[in-house]
């Protein structure tokens, strides 16, 4: 019963959002508000029915309800409850029911948070949304509904989680990174309203810009979180693969960067506004274009799950219609777009320019590297991969210069600036930031290294910068306690992402050069050394987890005699699909971690193991740095701009 | 041509200068860095250069794992249902690497026609069949009948 009733809210959902998405919009076209008023009830009825939909699922994965295809497939008794809640969006008909359901809940914010709106211009940014919507919940019920019943005959128990999935991490990230992909439809809603109104000024650019924000904070945050789940999960200790999927999740994070700094500069002078619209049409373009590799099956991948050819063509479809769509509407308006206001060669715009090229440039070198083995195979060229040296040849010398530039423009002002006052306030954390990273090798490891002479001066120039811009906020003023709660939550929010950017590359750089890694045949008393660690192996013992029987590895850990940790790593057997995994063990701290992962049985009785032992240094500052960029989007919402109820 | 041109001109030849630059540059690590992908039956064949880094997949050959009595080296052979290529590698094998399952080794191939792999990758889920050796299958099953 309670399925079928999940099948009909989803039904009715899908009604709404076709009313949503025709009816408002009519609205604006013939002047009527009445049917403009439709929206906000419209909006707020489609999330009732999909939550309605979602709990429904929820409740038939509590109650092992495994009539129900989709949770015979994805869960089992054994599992435990919270793991069975997650399991709803553990594979790929319910994580499409939480992307749609995240989309509703947007909507429904944007109805409850946009009281400053103009009546015509809400009308139309949420039926836009409900045409998203209508794509995305069809989608759902013709392809892949997860209410779907095994019937006459269901199976007596499931067929359980995929083990890996069987984490916190699954709890987490993919609600956060869907947050952020689905939350650009919100600045691509906004959009193309205002490409439809023909109301281009700046004015947009305040609406969208609190959503875009939010979005990009969420994306970051999800993006985090993957890398954090991949690194101890998986039991390599890497923490970025360049796996399509990742790539699917960075570009629209890319693009999004760039369209949080272009929307700040229309929304301050007025100007790069049709840049800032494109802008917002392809990171929504690029979220689509993620959720079709990851769904259809096109691409190997850890995340990909199971394919099926006409998904891929319905999402393609999709992707089609909305791009095309939106880029024709674009190449119709856009011409009618005037800038408000001039700047010179040498300002804050020009750099946020560059800021923006860098950024775009980054996410076609990563578009590229991803779709060319697709495109190749269907040109018939071959089975290719692209591996992570393409990556990383091209995405660090990009990611470097920009970074230079980043901390140029902290010292240049809007409008115009004098070039010679900039090279006297620049000039000293330039050299600082050299002597800094040129000493950094010889102080920290055993000699130069050209990688870190670069990660770190240019980390140390990120802050150096950032720093003095906000020190020269206080030149001026007496106080200084009163100076720094007059500066904009916006401003807070934007320190915090910057040096969430330093605090990155400085973990990338020193967790890939300085990191020590060793495989090794170990018996019970072997010992090896790593970066001054001692590890000695002293054999494993049975333990028996909730669905899980696992040899639990002793590596007792010990520095110059002294006892650092003892570490216990996993290797599991879960009972009900006889699917091996490895649980490594970490022990974490702001400087280092030594990590530690249990590879196979290598003999007869079980006394010989593979033995997996990592020294990652400043591994934690990659996920540090990205917390901090989170934190700094989502303070800049905060702003008591944003707050004002009129325009 | 008026100032205004002349300060177009200018921006936009920059403009093409660099787009192209980073075009070439990014094509060039592109060419670098692809893999190719081969089956075991064009490697058996002599189809498959030597001392390149390259892709090969196939299922692992039951009872054809050898293991090492003192280090992490393993030999394996590997086979599209058709030939056999042995594959050699050192270290940590994936969880679901087992006989009978799919995988993909990433490695160069030496001059004895031996496959020395540096990664070895499989699938997070036990029906996986690389999508390269679902293609030969089929155009095998294809050619049955």
């Amino acid at each position: 019963m309670i399925p079928e009733i999940g099948e009909f809210a989803l039904i009715i959902s899908l009604c709404l959002s076709v009313v949503l998405a025709a009816v408002p919009l009519y609205g604006t076209v013939v002047n009527n508000q009445l049917w403009m008023n439709f929206a906000k009830p419209l909006a707020r009825g489609q999330f009732l029915f999909l939550l309605i939909s979602f709990i429904c699922l929820a409740y038939s994965f509590s109650i092992d309800d495994f009539s129900v295809t989709y949770v015979a497939n994805h869960s089992n008794s054994q599992l435990p409850l919270q793991f069975k809640i997650s399991a709803v969006w553990g594979g790929h008909e319910g994580s499409l029911l939480l992307w749609a359901f995240i989309l509703s809940g947007w909507t429904v914010a944007v109805s409850i948070f946009s009281r400053s709106l103009p009546l015509d211009m809400l009308a139309r940014v949420l039926s836009v949304m409900g045409m998203i919507a209508v794509g995305f919940i069809s989608f759902l019920l013709f392809t892949s509904s997860p209410f779907g019943r095994y019937l006459p005959r269901f199976p007596e128990d499931g067929a359980d989680l995929n083990p890996l999935l069987q984490d916190f991490g699954l709890i987490v990230h993919p609600p956060m990174l869907y947050m952020g992909y689905v939350g650009f439809s919100v600045a691509f809603a906004f959009a193309i309203a205002a490409l439809l109104s023909g109301r281009l000024d700046a004015a947009w650019a305040r609406w969208s810009r609190p959503w875009t924000n939010v979005a990009w904070a969420f994306l970051g945050g999800g993006i985090t979180l993957g890398s954090w789940w991949a690194y101890y999960e998986l039991g390599w200790g890497g923490w970025w693969f360049w796996d399509p999927v990742e790539n699917a999740s960075l570009m629209p994070w890319l693009v999004g960067t760039a369209l949080v700094h272009s929307l700040a500069v229309t929304e301050k002078r007025g100007v790069f506004k049709s840049w800032t619209l494109l802008l917002a049409i392809f990171a929504f373009s690029l979220s689509l274009l993620g959720t079709f590799l990851v769904r259809s099956g096109v691409l190997t991948s850890v995340h990909a799950f199971a394919s099926d050819p006409e998904r891929g063509l319905y999402i393609l479809v999709l992707l089609i219609i909305s791009i095309g769509g939106s880029l024709t509407l674009y190449a119709f308006k856009a011409p009618n777009v005037k800038s408000e206001s001039q700047f010179s060669a040498i300002s804050r715009e020009t750099l946020l320019l560059i800021n923006n090229v860098f950024l775009t440039v980054m996410a076609m070198t990563v578009l590229l590297g991803t779709l060319y083995p697709l495109l190749l195979d269907a040109l018939g060229g071959g089975k290719i991969s692209v591996g992570p040296p393409y990556f990383n040849a091209v995405f660090v010398p990009i990611m470097s210069l920009m970074a230079l530039a980043m901390g140029v423009s902290m010292a240049v002002r809007w409008r115009q600036s004098n070039t010679e006052t900039i090279i006297q306030t620049l000039w000293k954390p330039l050299v600082a930031s050299l002597i800094i990273g040129l000493a950094f090798p010889f102080l920290y490891g055993d000699g130069f290294d050209f990688s870190v002479f670069i990660g770190i001066s240019i980390s140390c120039w990120i802050l150096a910068t950032t720093g003095l811009e906000f020190v020269m906020k206080f030149q001026h003023s007496t106080s200084y306690w009163d100076r720094l709660k007059k500066l904009s939550l916006s401003y807070y929010g934007m320190m915090f992402a910057h040096i969430g950017i330093a605090v990155v590359a400085i973990g990338i750089t020193l967790v890939s050069v300085y990191s020590e890694e060793r495989d090794m045949r170990m018996e019970a008393g072997d010992t090896v050394e790593l970066a001054g660690y001692l590890f000695e192996f002293k054999g494993t013992k049975v333990v028996k987890g909730a669905n899980y029987m696992a040899d639990q590895g002793i590596l007792i850990v010990t520095k110059d005699g002294e006892a650092i940790t003892e570490l216990n790593p996993e290797k599991r057997q879960y009972t009900v699909k006889r699917s091996m995994m490895t649980e490594a063990d970490i022990d974490p701290s702001l400087w280092r971690d030594l990590y530690v992962a249990l590879g196979e049985p290598l003999d007869e009785n079980g006394t010989a193991w593979a033995v997996r032992v990592h020294y990652k240094p400043f591994v934690r500052w990659l996920w540090l740095g990205g917390f901090l960029m989170t934190l700094g989007g989502l303070l800049t919402v905060a702003d008591k701009r944003y707050r004002k109820k009129t325009l | 041509m008026t100032p205004k041109r002349k300060k177009r001109l200018t921006i936009i030849l920059a403009l093409v200068f660099g787009s192209s630059i980073a075009i070439g540059l990014t094509l060039y690590a592109l060419e670098q860095n692809i893999n190719l992908f081969y089956s075991t039956s064009q490697i058996a064949k002599g189809e498959a250069p030597k001392n390149t880094r390259m892709r090969i997949g196939g299922m692992v050959v039951d009872g054809s794992v050898e293991r090492s009595t003192k280090s992490l080296e393993v030999a394996f052979k590997l086979t599209d249902y058709e030939t056999q290529v042995k594959v050699v590698f050192t270290g940590i094998l994936p969880d679901l690497f087992r006989e009978g399952q799919g995988i993909i080794a990433q490695g160069e191939l030496d001059a004895n026609g031996v496959f020395q792999a540096d990664e070895v990758l499989a699938k997070h889920d036990e029906n996986y069949m690389p999508p390269e050796i679902a293609e030969t299958m089929k155009k095998k099953v294809e050619a049955a009948q």
